[in-house]
């Protein structure tokens, strides 16, 4: 087996090999071990600073990233840009200089901008971990995603997974089908022709327009959030008609005759994409989801930073 | 040179036989003992003195479990480390454990080990097994109670153990590199 990332960092999951993958899903079972100890936390990166840079607003993923970041013992320095200087104008390398100068040896960084992370990583010396840009990539929730799906399901080769909603506007869509087709899975996109980009199967997915046909062919439903706050011009006409022929309600669900598992990366929209009777069912892993987040982002920075140099 | 066989498959078994009946001496019939093998190599000696003294003591729930050391391991960074399983599914708070690996050298290994085991609670006393102690190799002050053989080496040569369960045979050898 391998015993050592390919990348220096973490930008995306594009860049990754499918032993990667498998080397980051097989580090995170132990880590997922070691946070139902008594003491849910090991010295590995006691001396190591991470930055945590979010410039863009995050819950779960910022907490997330903190969790594991302490349960590895490393020092964590919180930044949110509401409350900097890139409000008075800095540049984003001064920014991160800045903070470089301060002995920093990671970054795990959010920003609104697409390609924000690679262009960071060309111009400034430390690991660098994307945690989510613009609608680009979100490589962490991919792999936790892909780790509740194993978890559940075992082995991805062959499995169907469905990922339905905003694929347009969103990150998690991109970094999944990366993730799930390099695992050997089959993806379908689902979603209103204005939401599902032209030419997406030319990355090997199937491409549905009608909702029960893609739960009835799907394995695992991964459910993705309307992301209102990217859309600066009407989509569908109404949330009221999104949710009538997009959204998951326990009727349809049951109607299938086989039990579909249903994924949400979160925030959930309630009553829009999934109805509250679904997101809180036994055939939901959604909190799964969560919690398998930390164990995948310690494996991440975990492996990171003990990546020996040539 | 060749490597040179210095535990051949009727001594290893001895071997074990003899650490399981001086484990007995002091922990009698197991109800306060617990047997913790070191990944990934301690494991399979861990599992073989659990069976034998299931089969000495005459019963079935010897406690075994299996604890990975890596990250607690002082040389991160040094060498790309990736853990094995940990599996503890008993309390070893107040317990007599029972640390086991196979090849004592530098005593590194056991000094993460020790670390590692204390995230499970606070055993009554720790003792350590090993099947093999190489003599005079120590970094740290680190003594293992119960020896199978104890042997005389330089840095350069190794010591490497193979099991049946690993799909081979018993044996115990020692390398000399070029």
């Amino acid at each position: 087996m391998n015993k050592r990332l390919s990348v220096k960092h973490l930008l995306g999951i594009k860049q990754l090999t499918t032993e990667d993958i498998h080397l980051i899903l097989n580090t995170a079972d132990q880590f997922k071990e070691v946070l139902n100890r008594p003491i849910k936390k090991v010295p590995s990166l006691r001396d190591i600073t991470i930055a945590n840079l979010f410039f863009e607003n995050s819950t779960r993923t910022r907490v997330s990233f903190e969790l594991a970041e302490r349960r590895l013992s490393a020092d964590t320095v919180n930044f949110a840009a509401s409350s900097s200087s890139v409000k008075k104008g800095e540049t984003l390398i001064d920014t991160v200089n800045n903070i470089l100068a301060m002995k920093v040896d990671m970054v795990v960084m959010r920003h609104p901008n697409p390609g924000a992370c690679v262009f960071l990583s060309k111009h400034v010396d430390s690991k660098i971990v994307n945690a989510g840009d613009g609608a680009h990539e979100h490589p962490t929730q991919a792999l936790l995603d892909a780790f509740s799906i194993r978890e559940k399901h075992g082995d991805l080769q062959g499995k169907k997974i469905a990922i339905i909603g905003d694929i347009l506007h969103s990150r998690v869509a991109l970094s999944n089908i990366f993730c799930l087709k390099k695992l050997g899975a089959e993806v379908m996109v689902c979603g209103p022709r204005t939401l599902v980009p032209r030419y997406i199967e030319s990355l090997g997915v199937k491409v549905e327009f009608d909702l029960r046909k893609a739960l009835e062919w799907c394995d695992v439903a991964n459910m993705l959030r309307i992301q209102l706050e990217r859309q600066d011009i009407k989509f569908f006409p109404s949330l009221r008609e999104y949710s009538m022929q997009y959204g998951v309600n326990k009727q349809l669900l049951d109607s299938l005759g086989k039990e579909v598992t249903i994924m949400h990366p979160g925030p959930i929209n309630r009553g829009v994409e999934i109805t509250s009777d679904v997101a809180d069912s036994g055939q939901s892993i959604i909190l799964d989801q969560v919690e398998n987040g930390v164990a995948v982002r310690m494996a991440v920075l975990y492996l990171l930073a003990g990546r020996t140099e040539e | 040179m060749s490597p040179r066989l210095i535990l051949p498959p009727q001594l290893f078994d001895i071997t074990i036989n003899r650490l399981c009946h001086q484990l007995i001496e002091v922990h009698d019939d197991f109800s306060d003992s617990v047997i913790i093998g070191l990944q990934p190599r301690g494991v399979f000696l861990a599992r073989r003195i659990q069976k034998t003294l299931e089969k000495i003591l005459k019963k079935n729930n010897v406690a075994c479990g299996e604890l990975d050391t890596t990250f607690y391991r002082d040389d991160f960074r040094r060498k790309d480390l990736v853990p094995n399983r940990t599996q503890i599914d008993f309390i070893i708070e107040d317990k007599n454990v029972i640390l086991v690996d196979d090849v004592l050298f530098t005593g590194r290994t056991i000094r993460a080990g020790l670390d590692a085991m204390m995230a499970f609670g606070r055993p009554k006393d720790v003792e350590l097994v090993v099947l093999i102690d190489r003599r005079f190799s120590r970094n740290l002050p680190i003594q293992a109670k119960y020896v199978g053989r104890t042997i005389d080496t330089i840095a350069s040569e190794k010591v490497k153990v193979e099991w049946k369960e690993a799909g081979g045979e018993d044996h115990v050898w020692l390398i000399t590199q070029e």
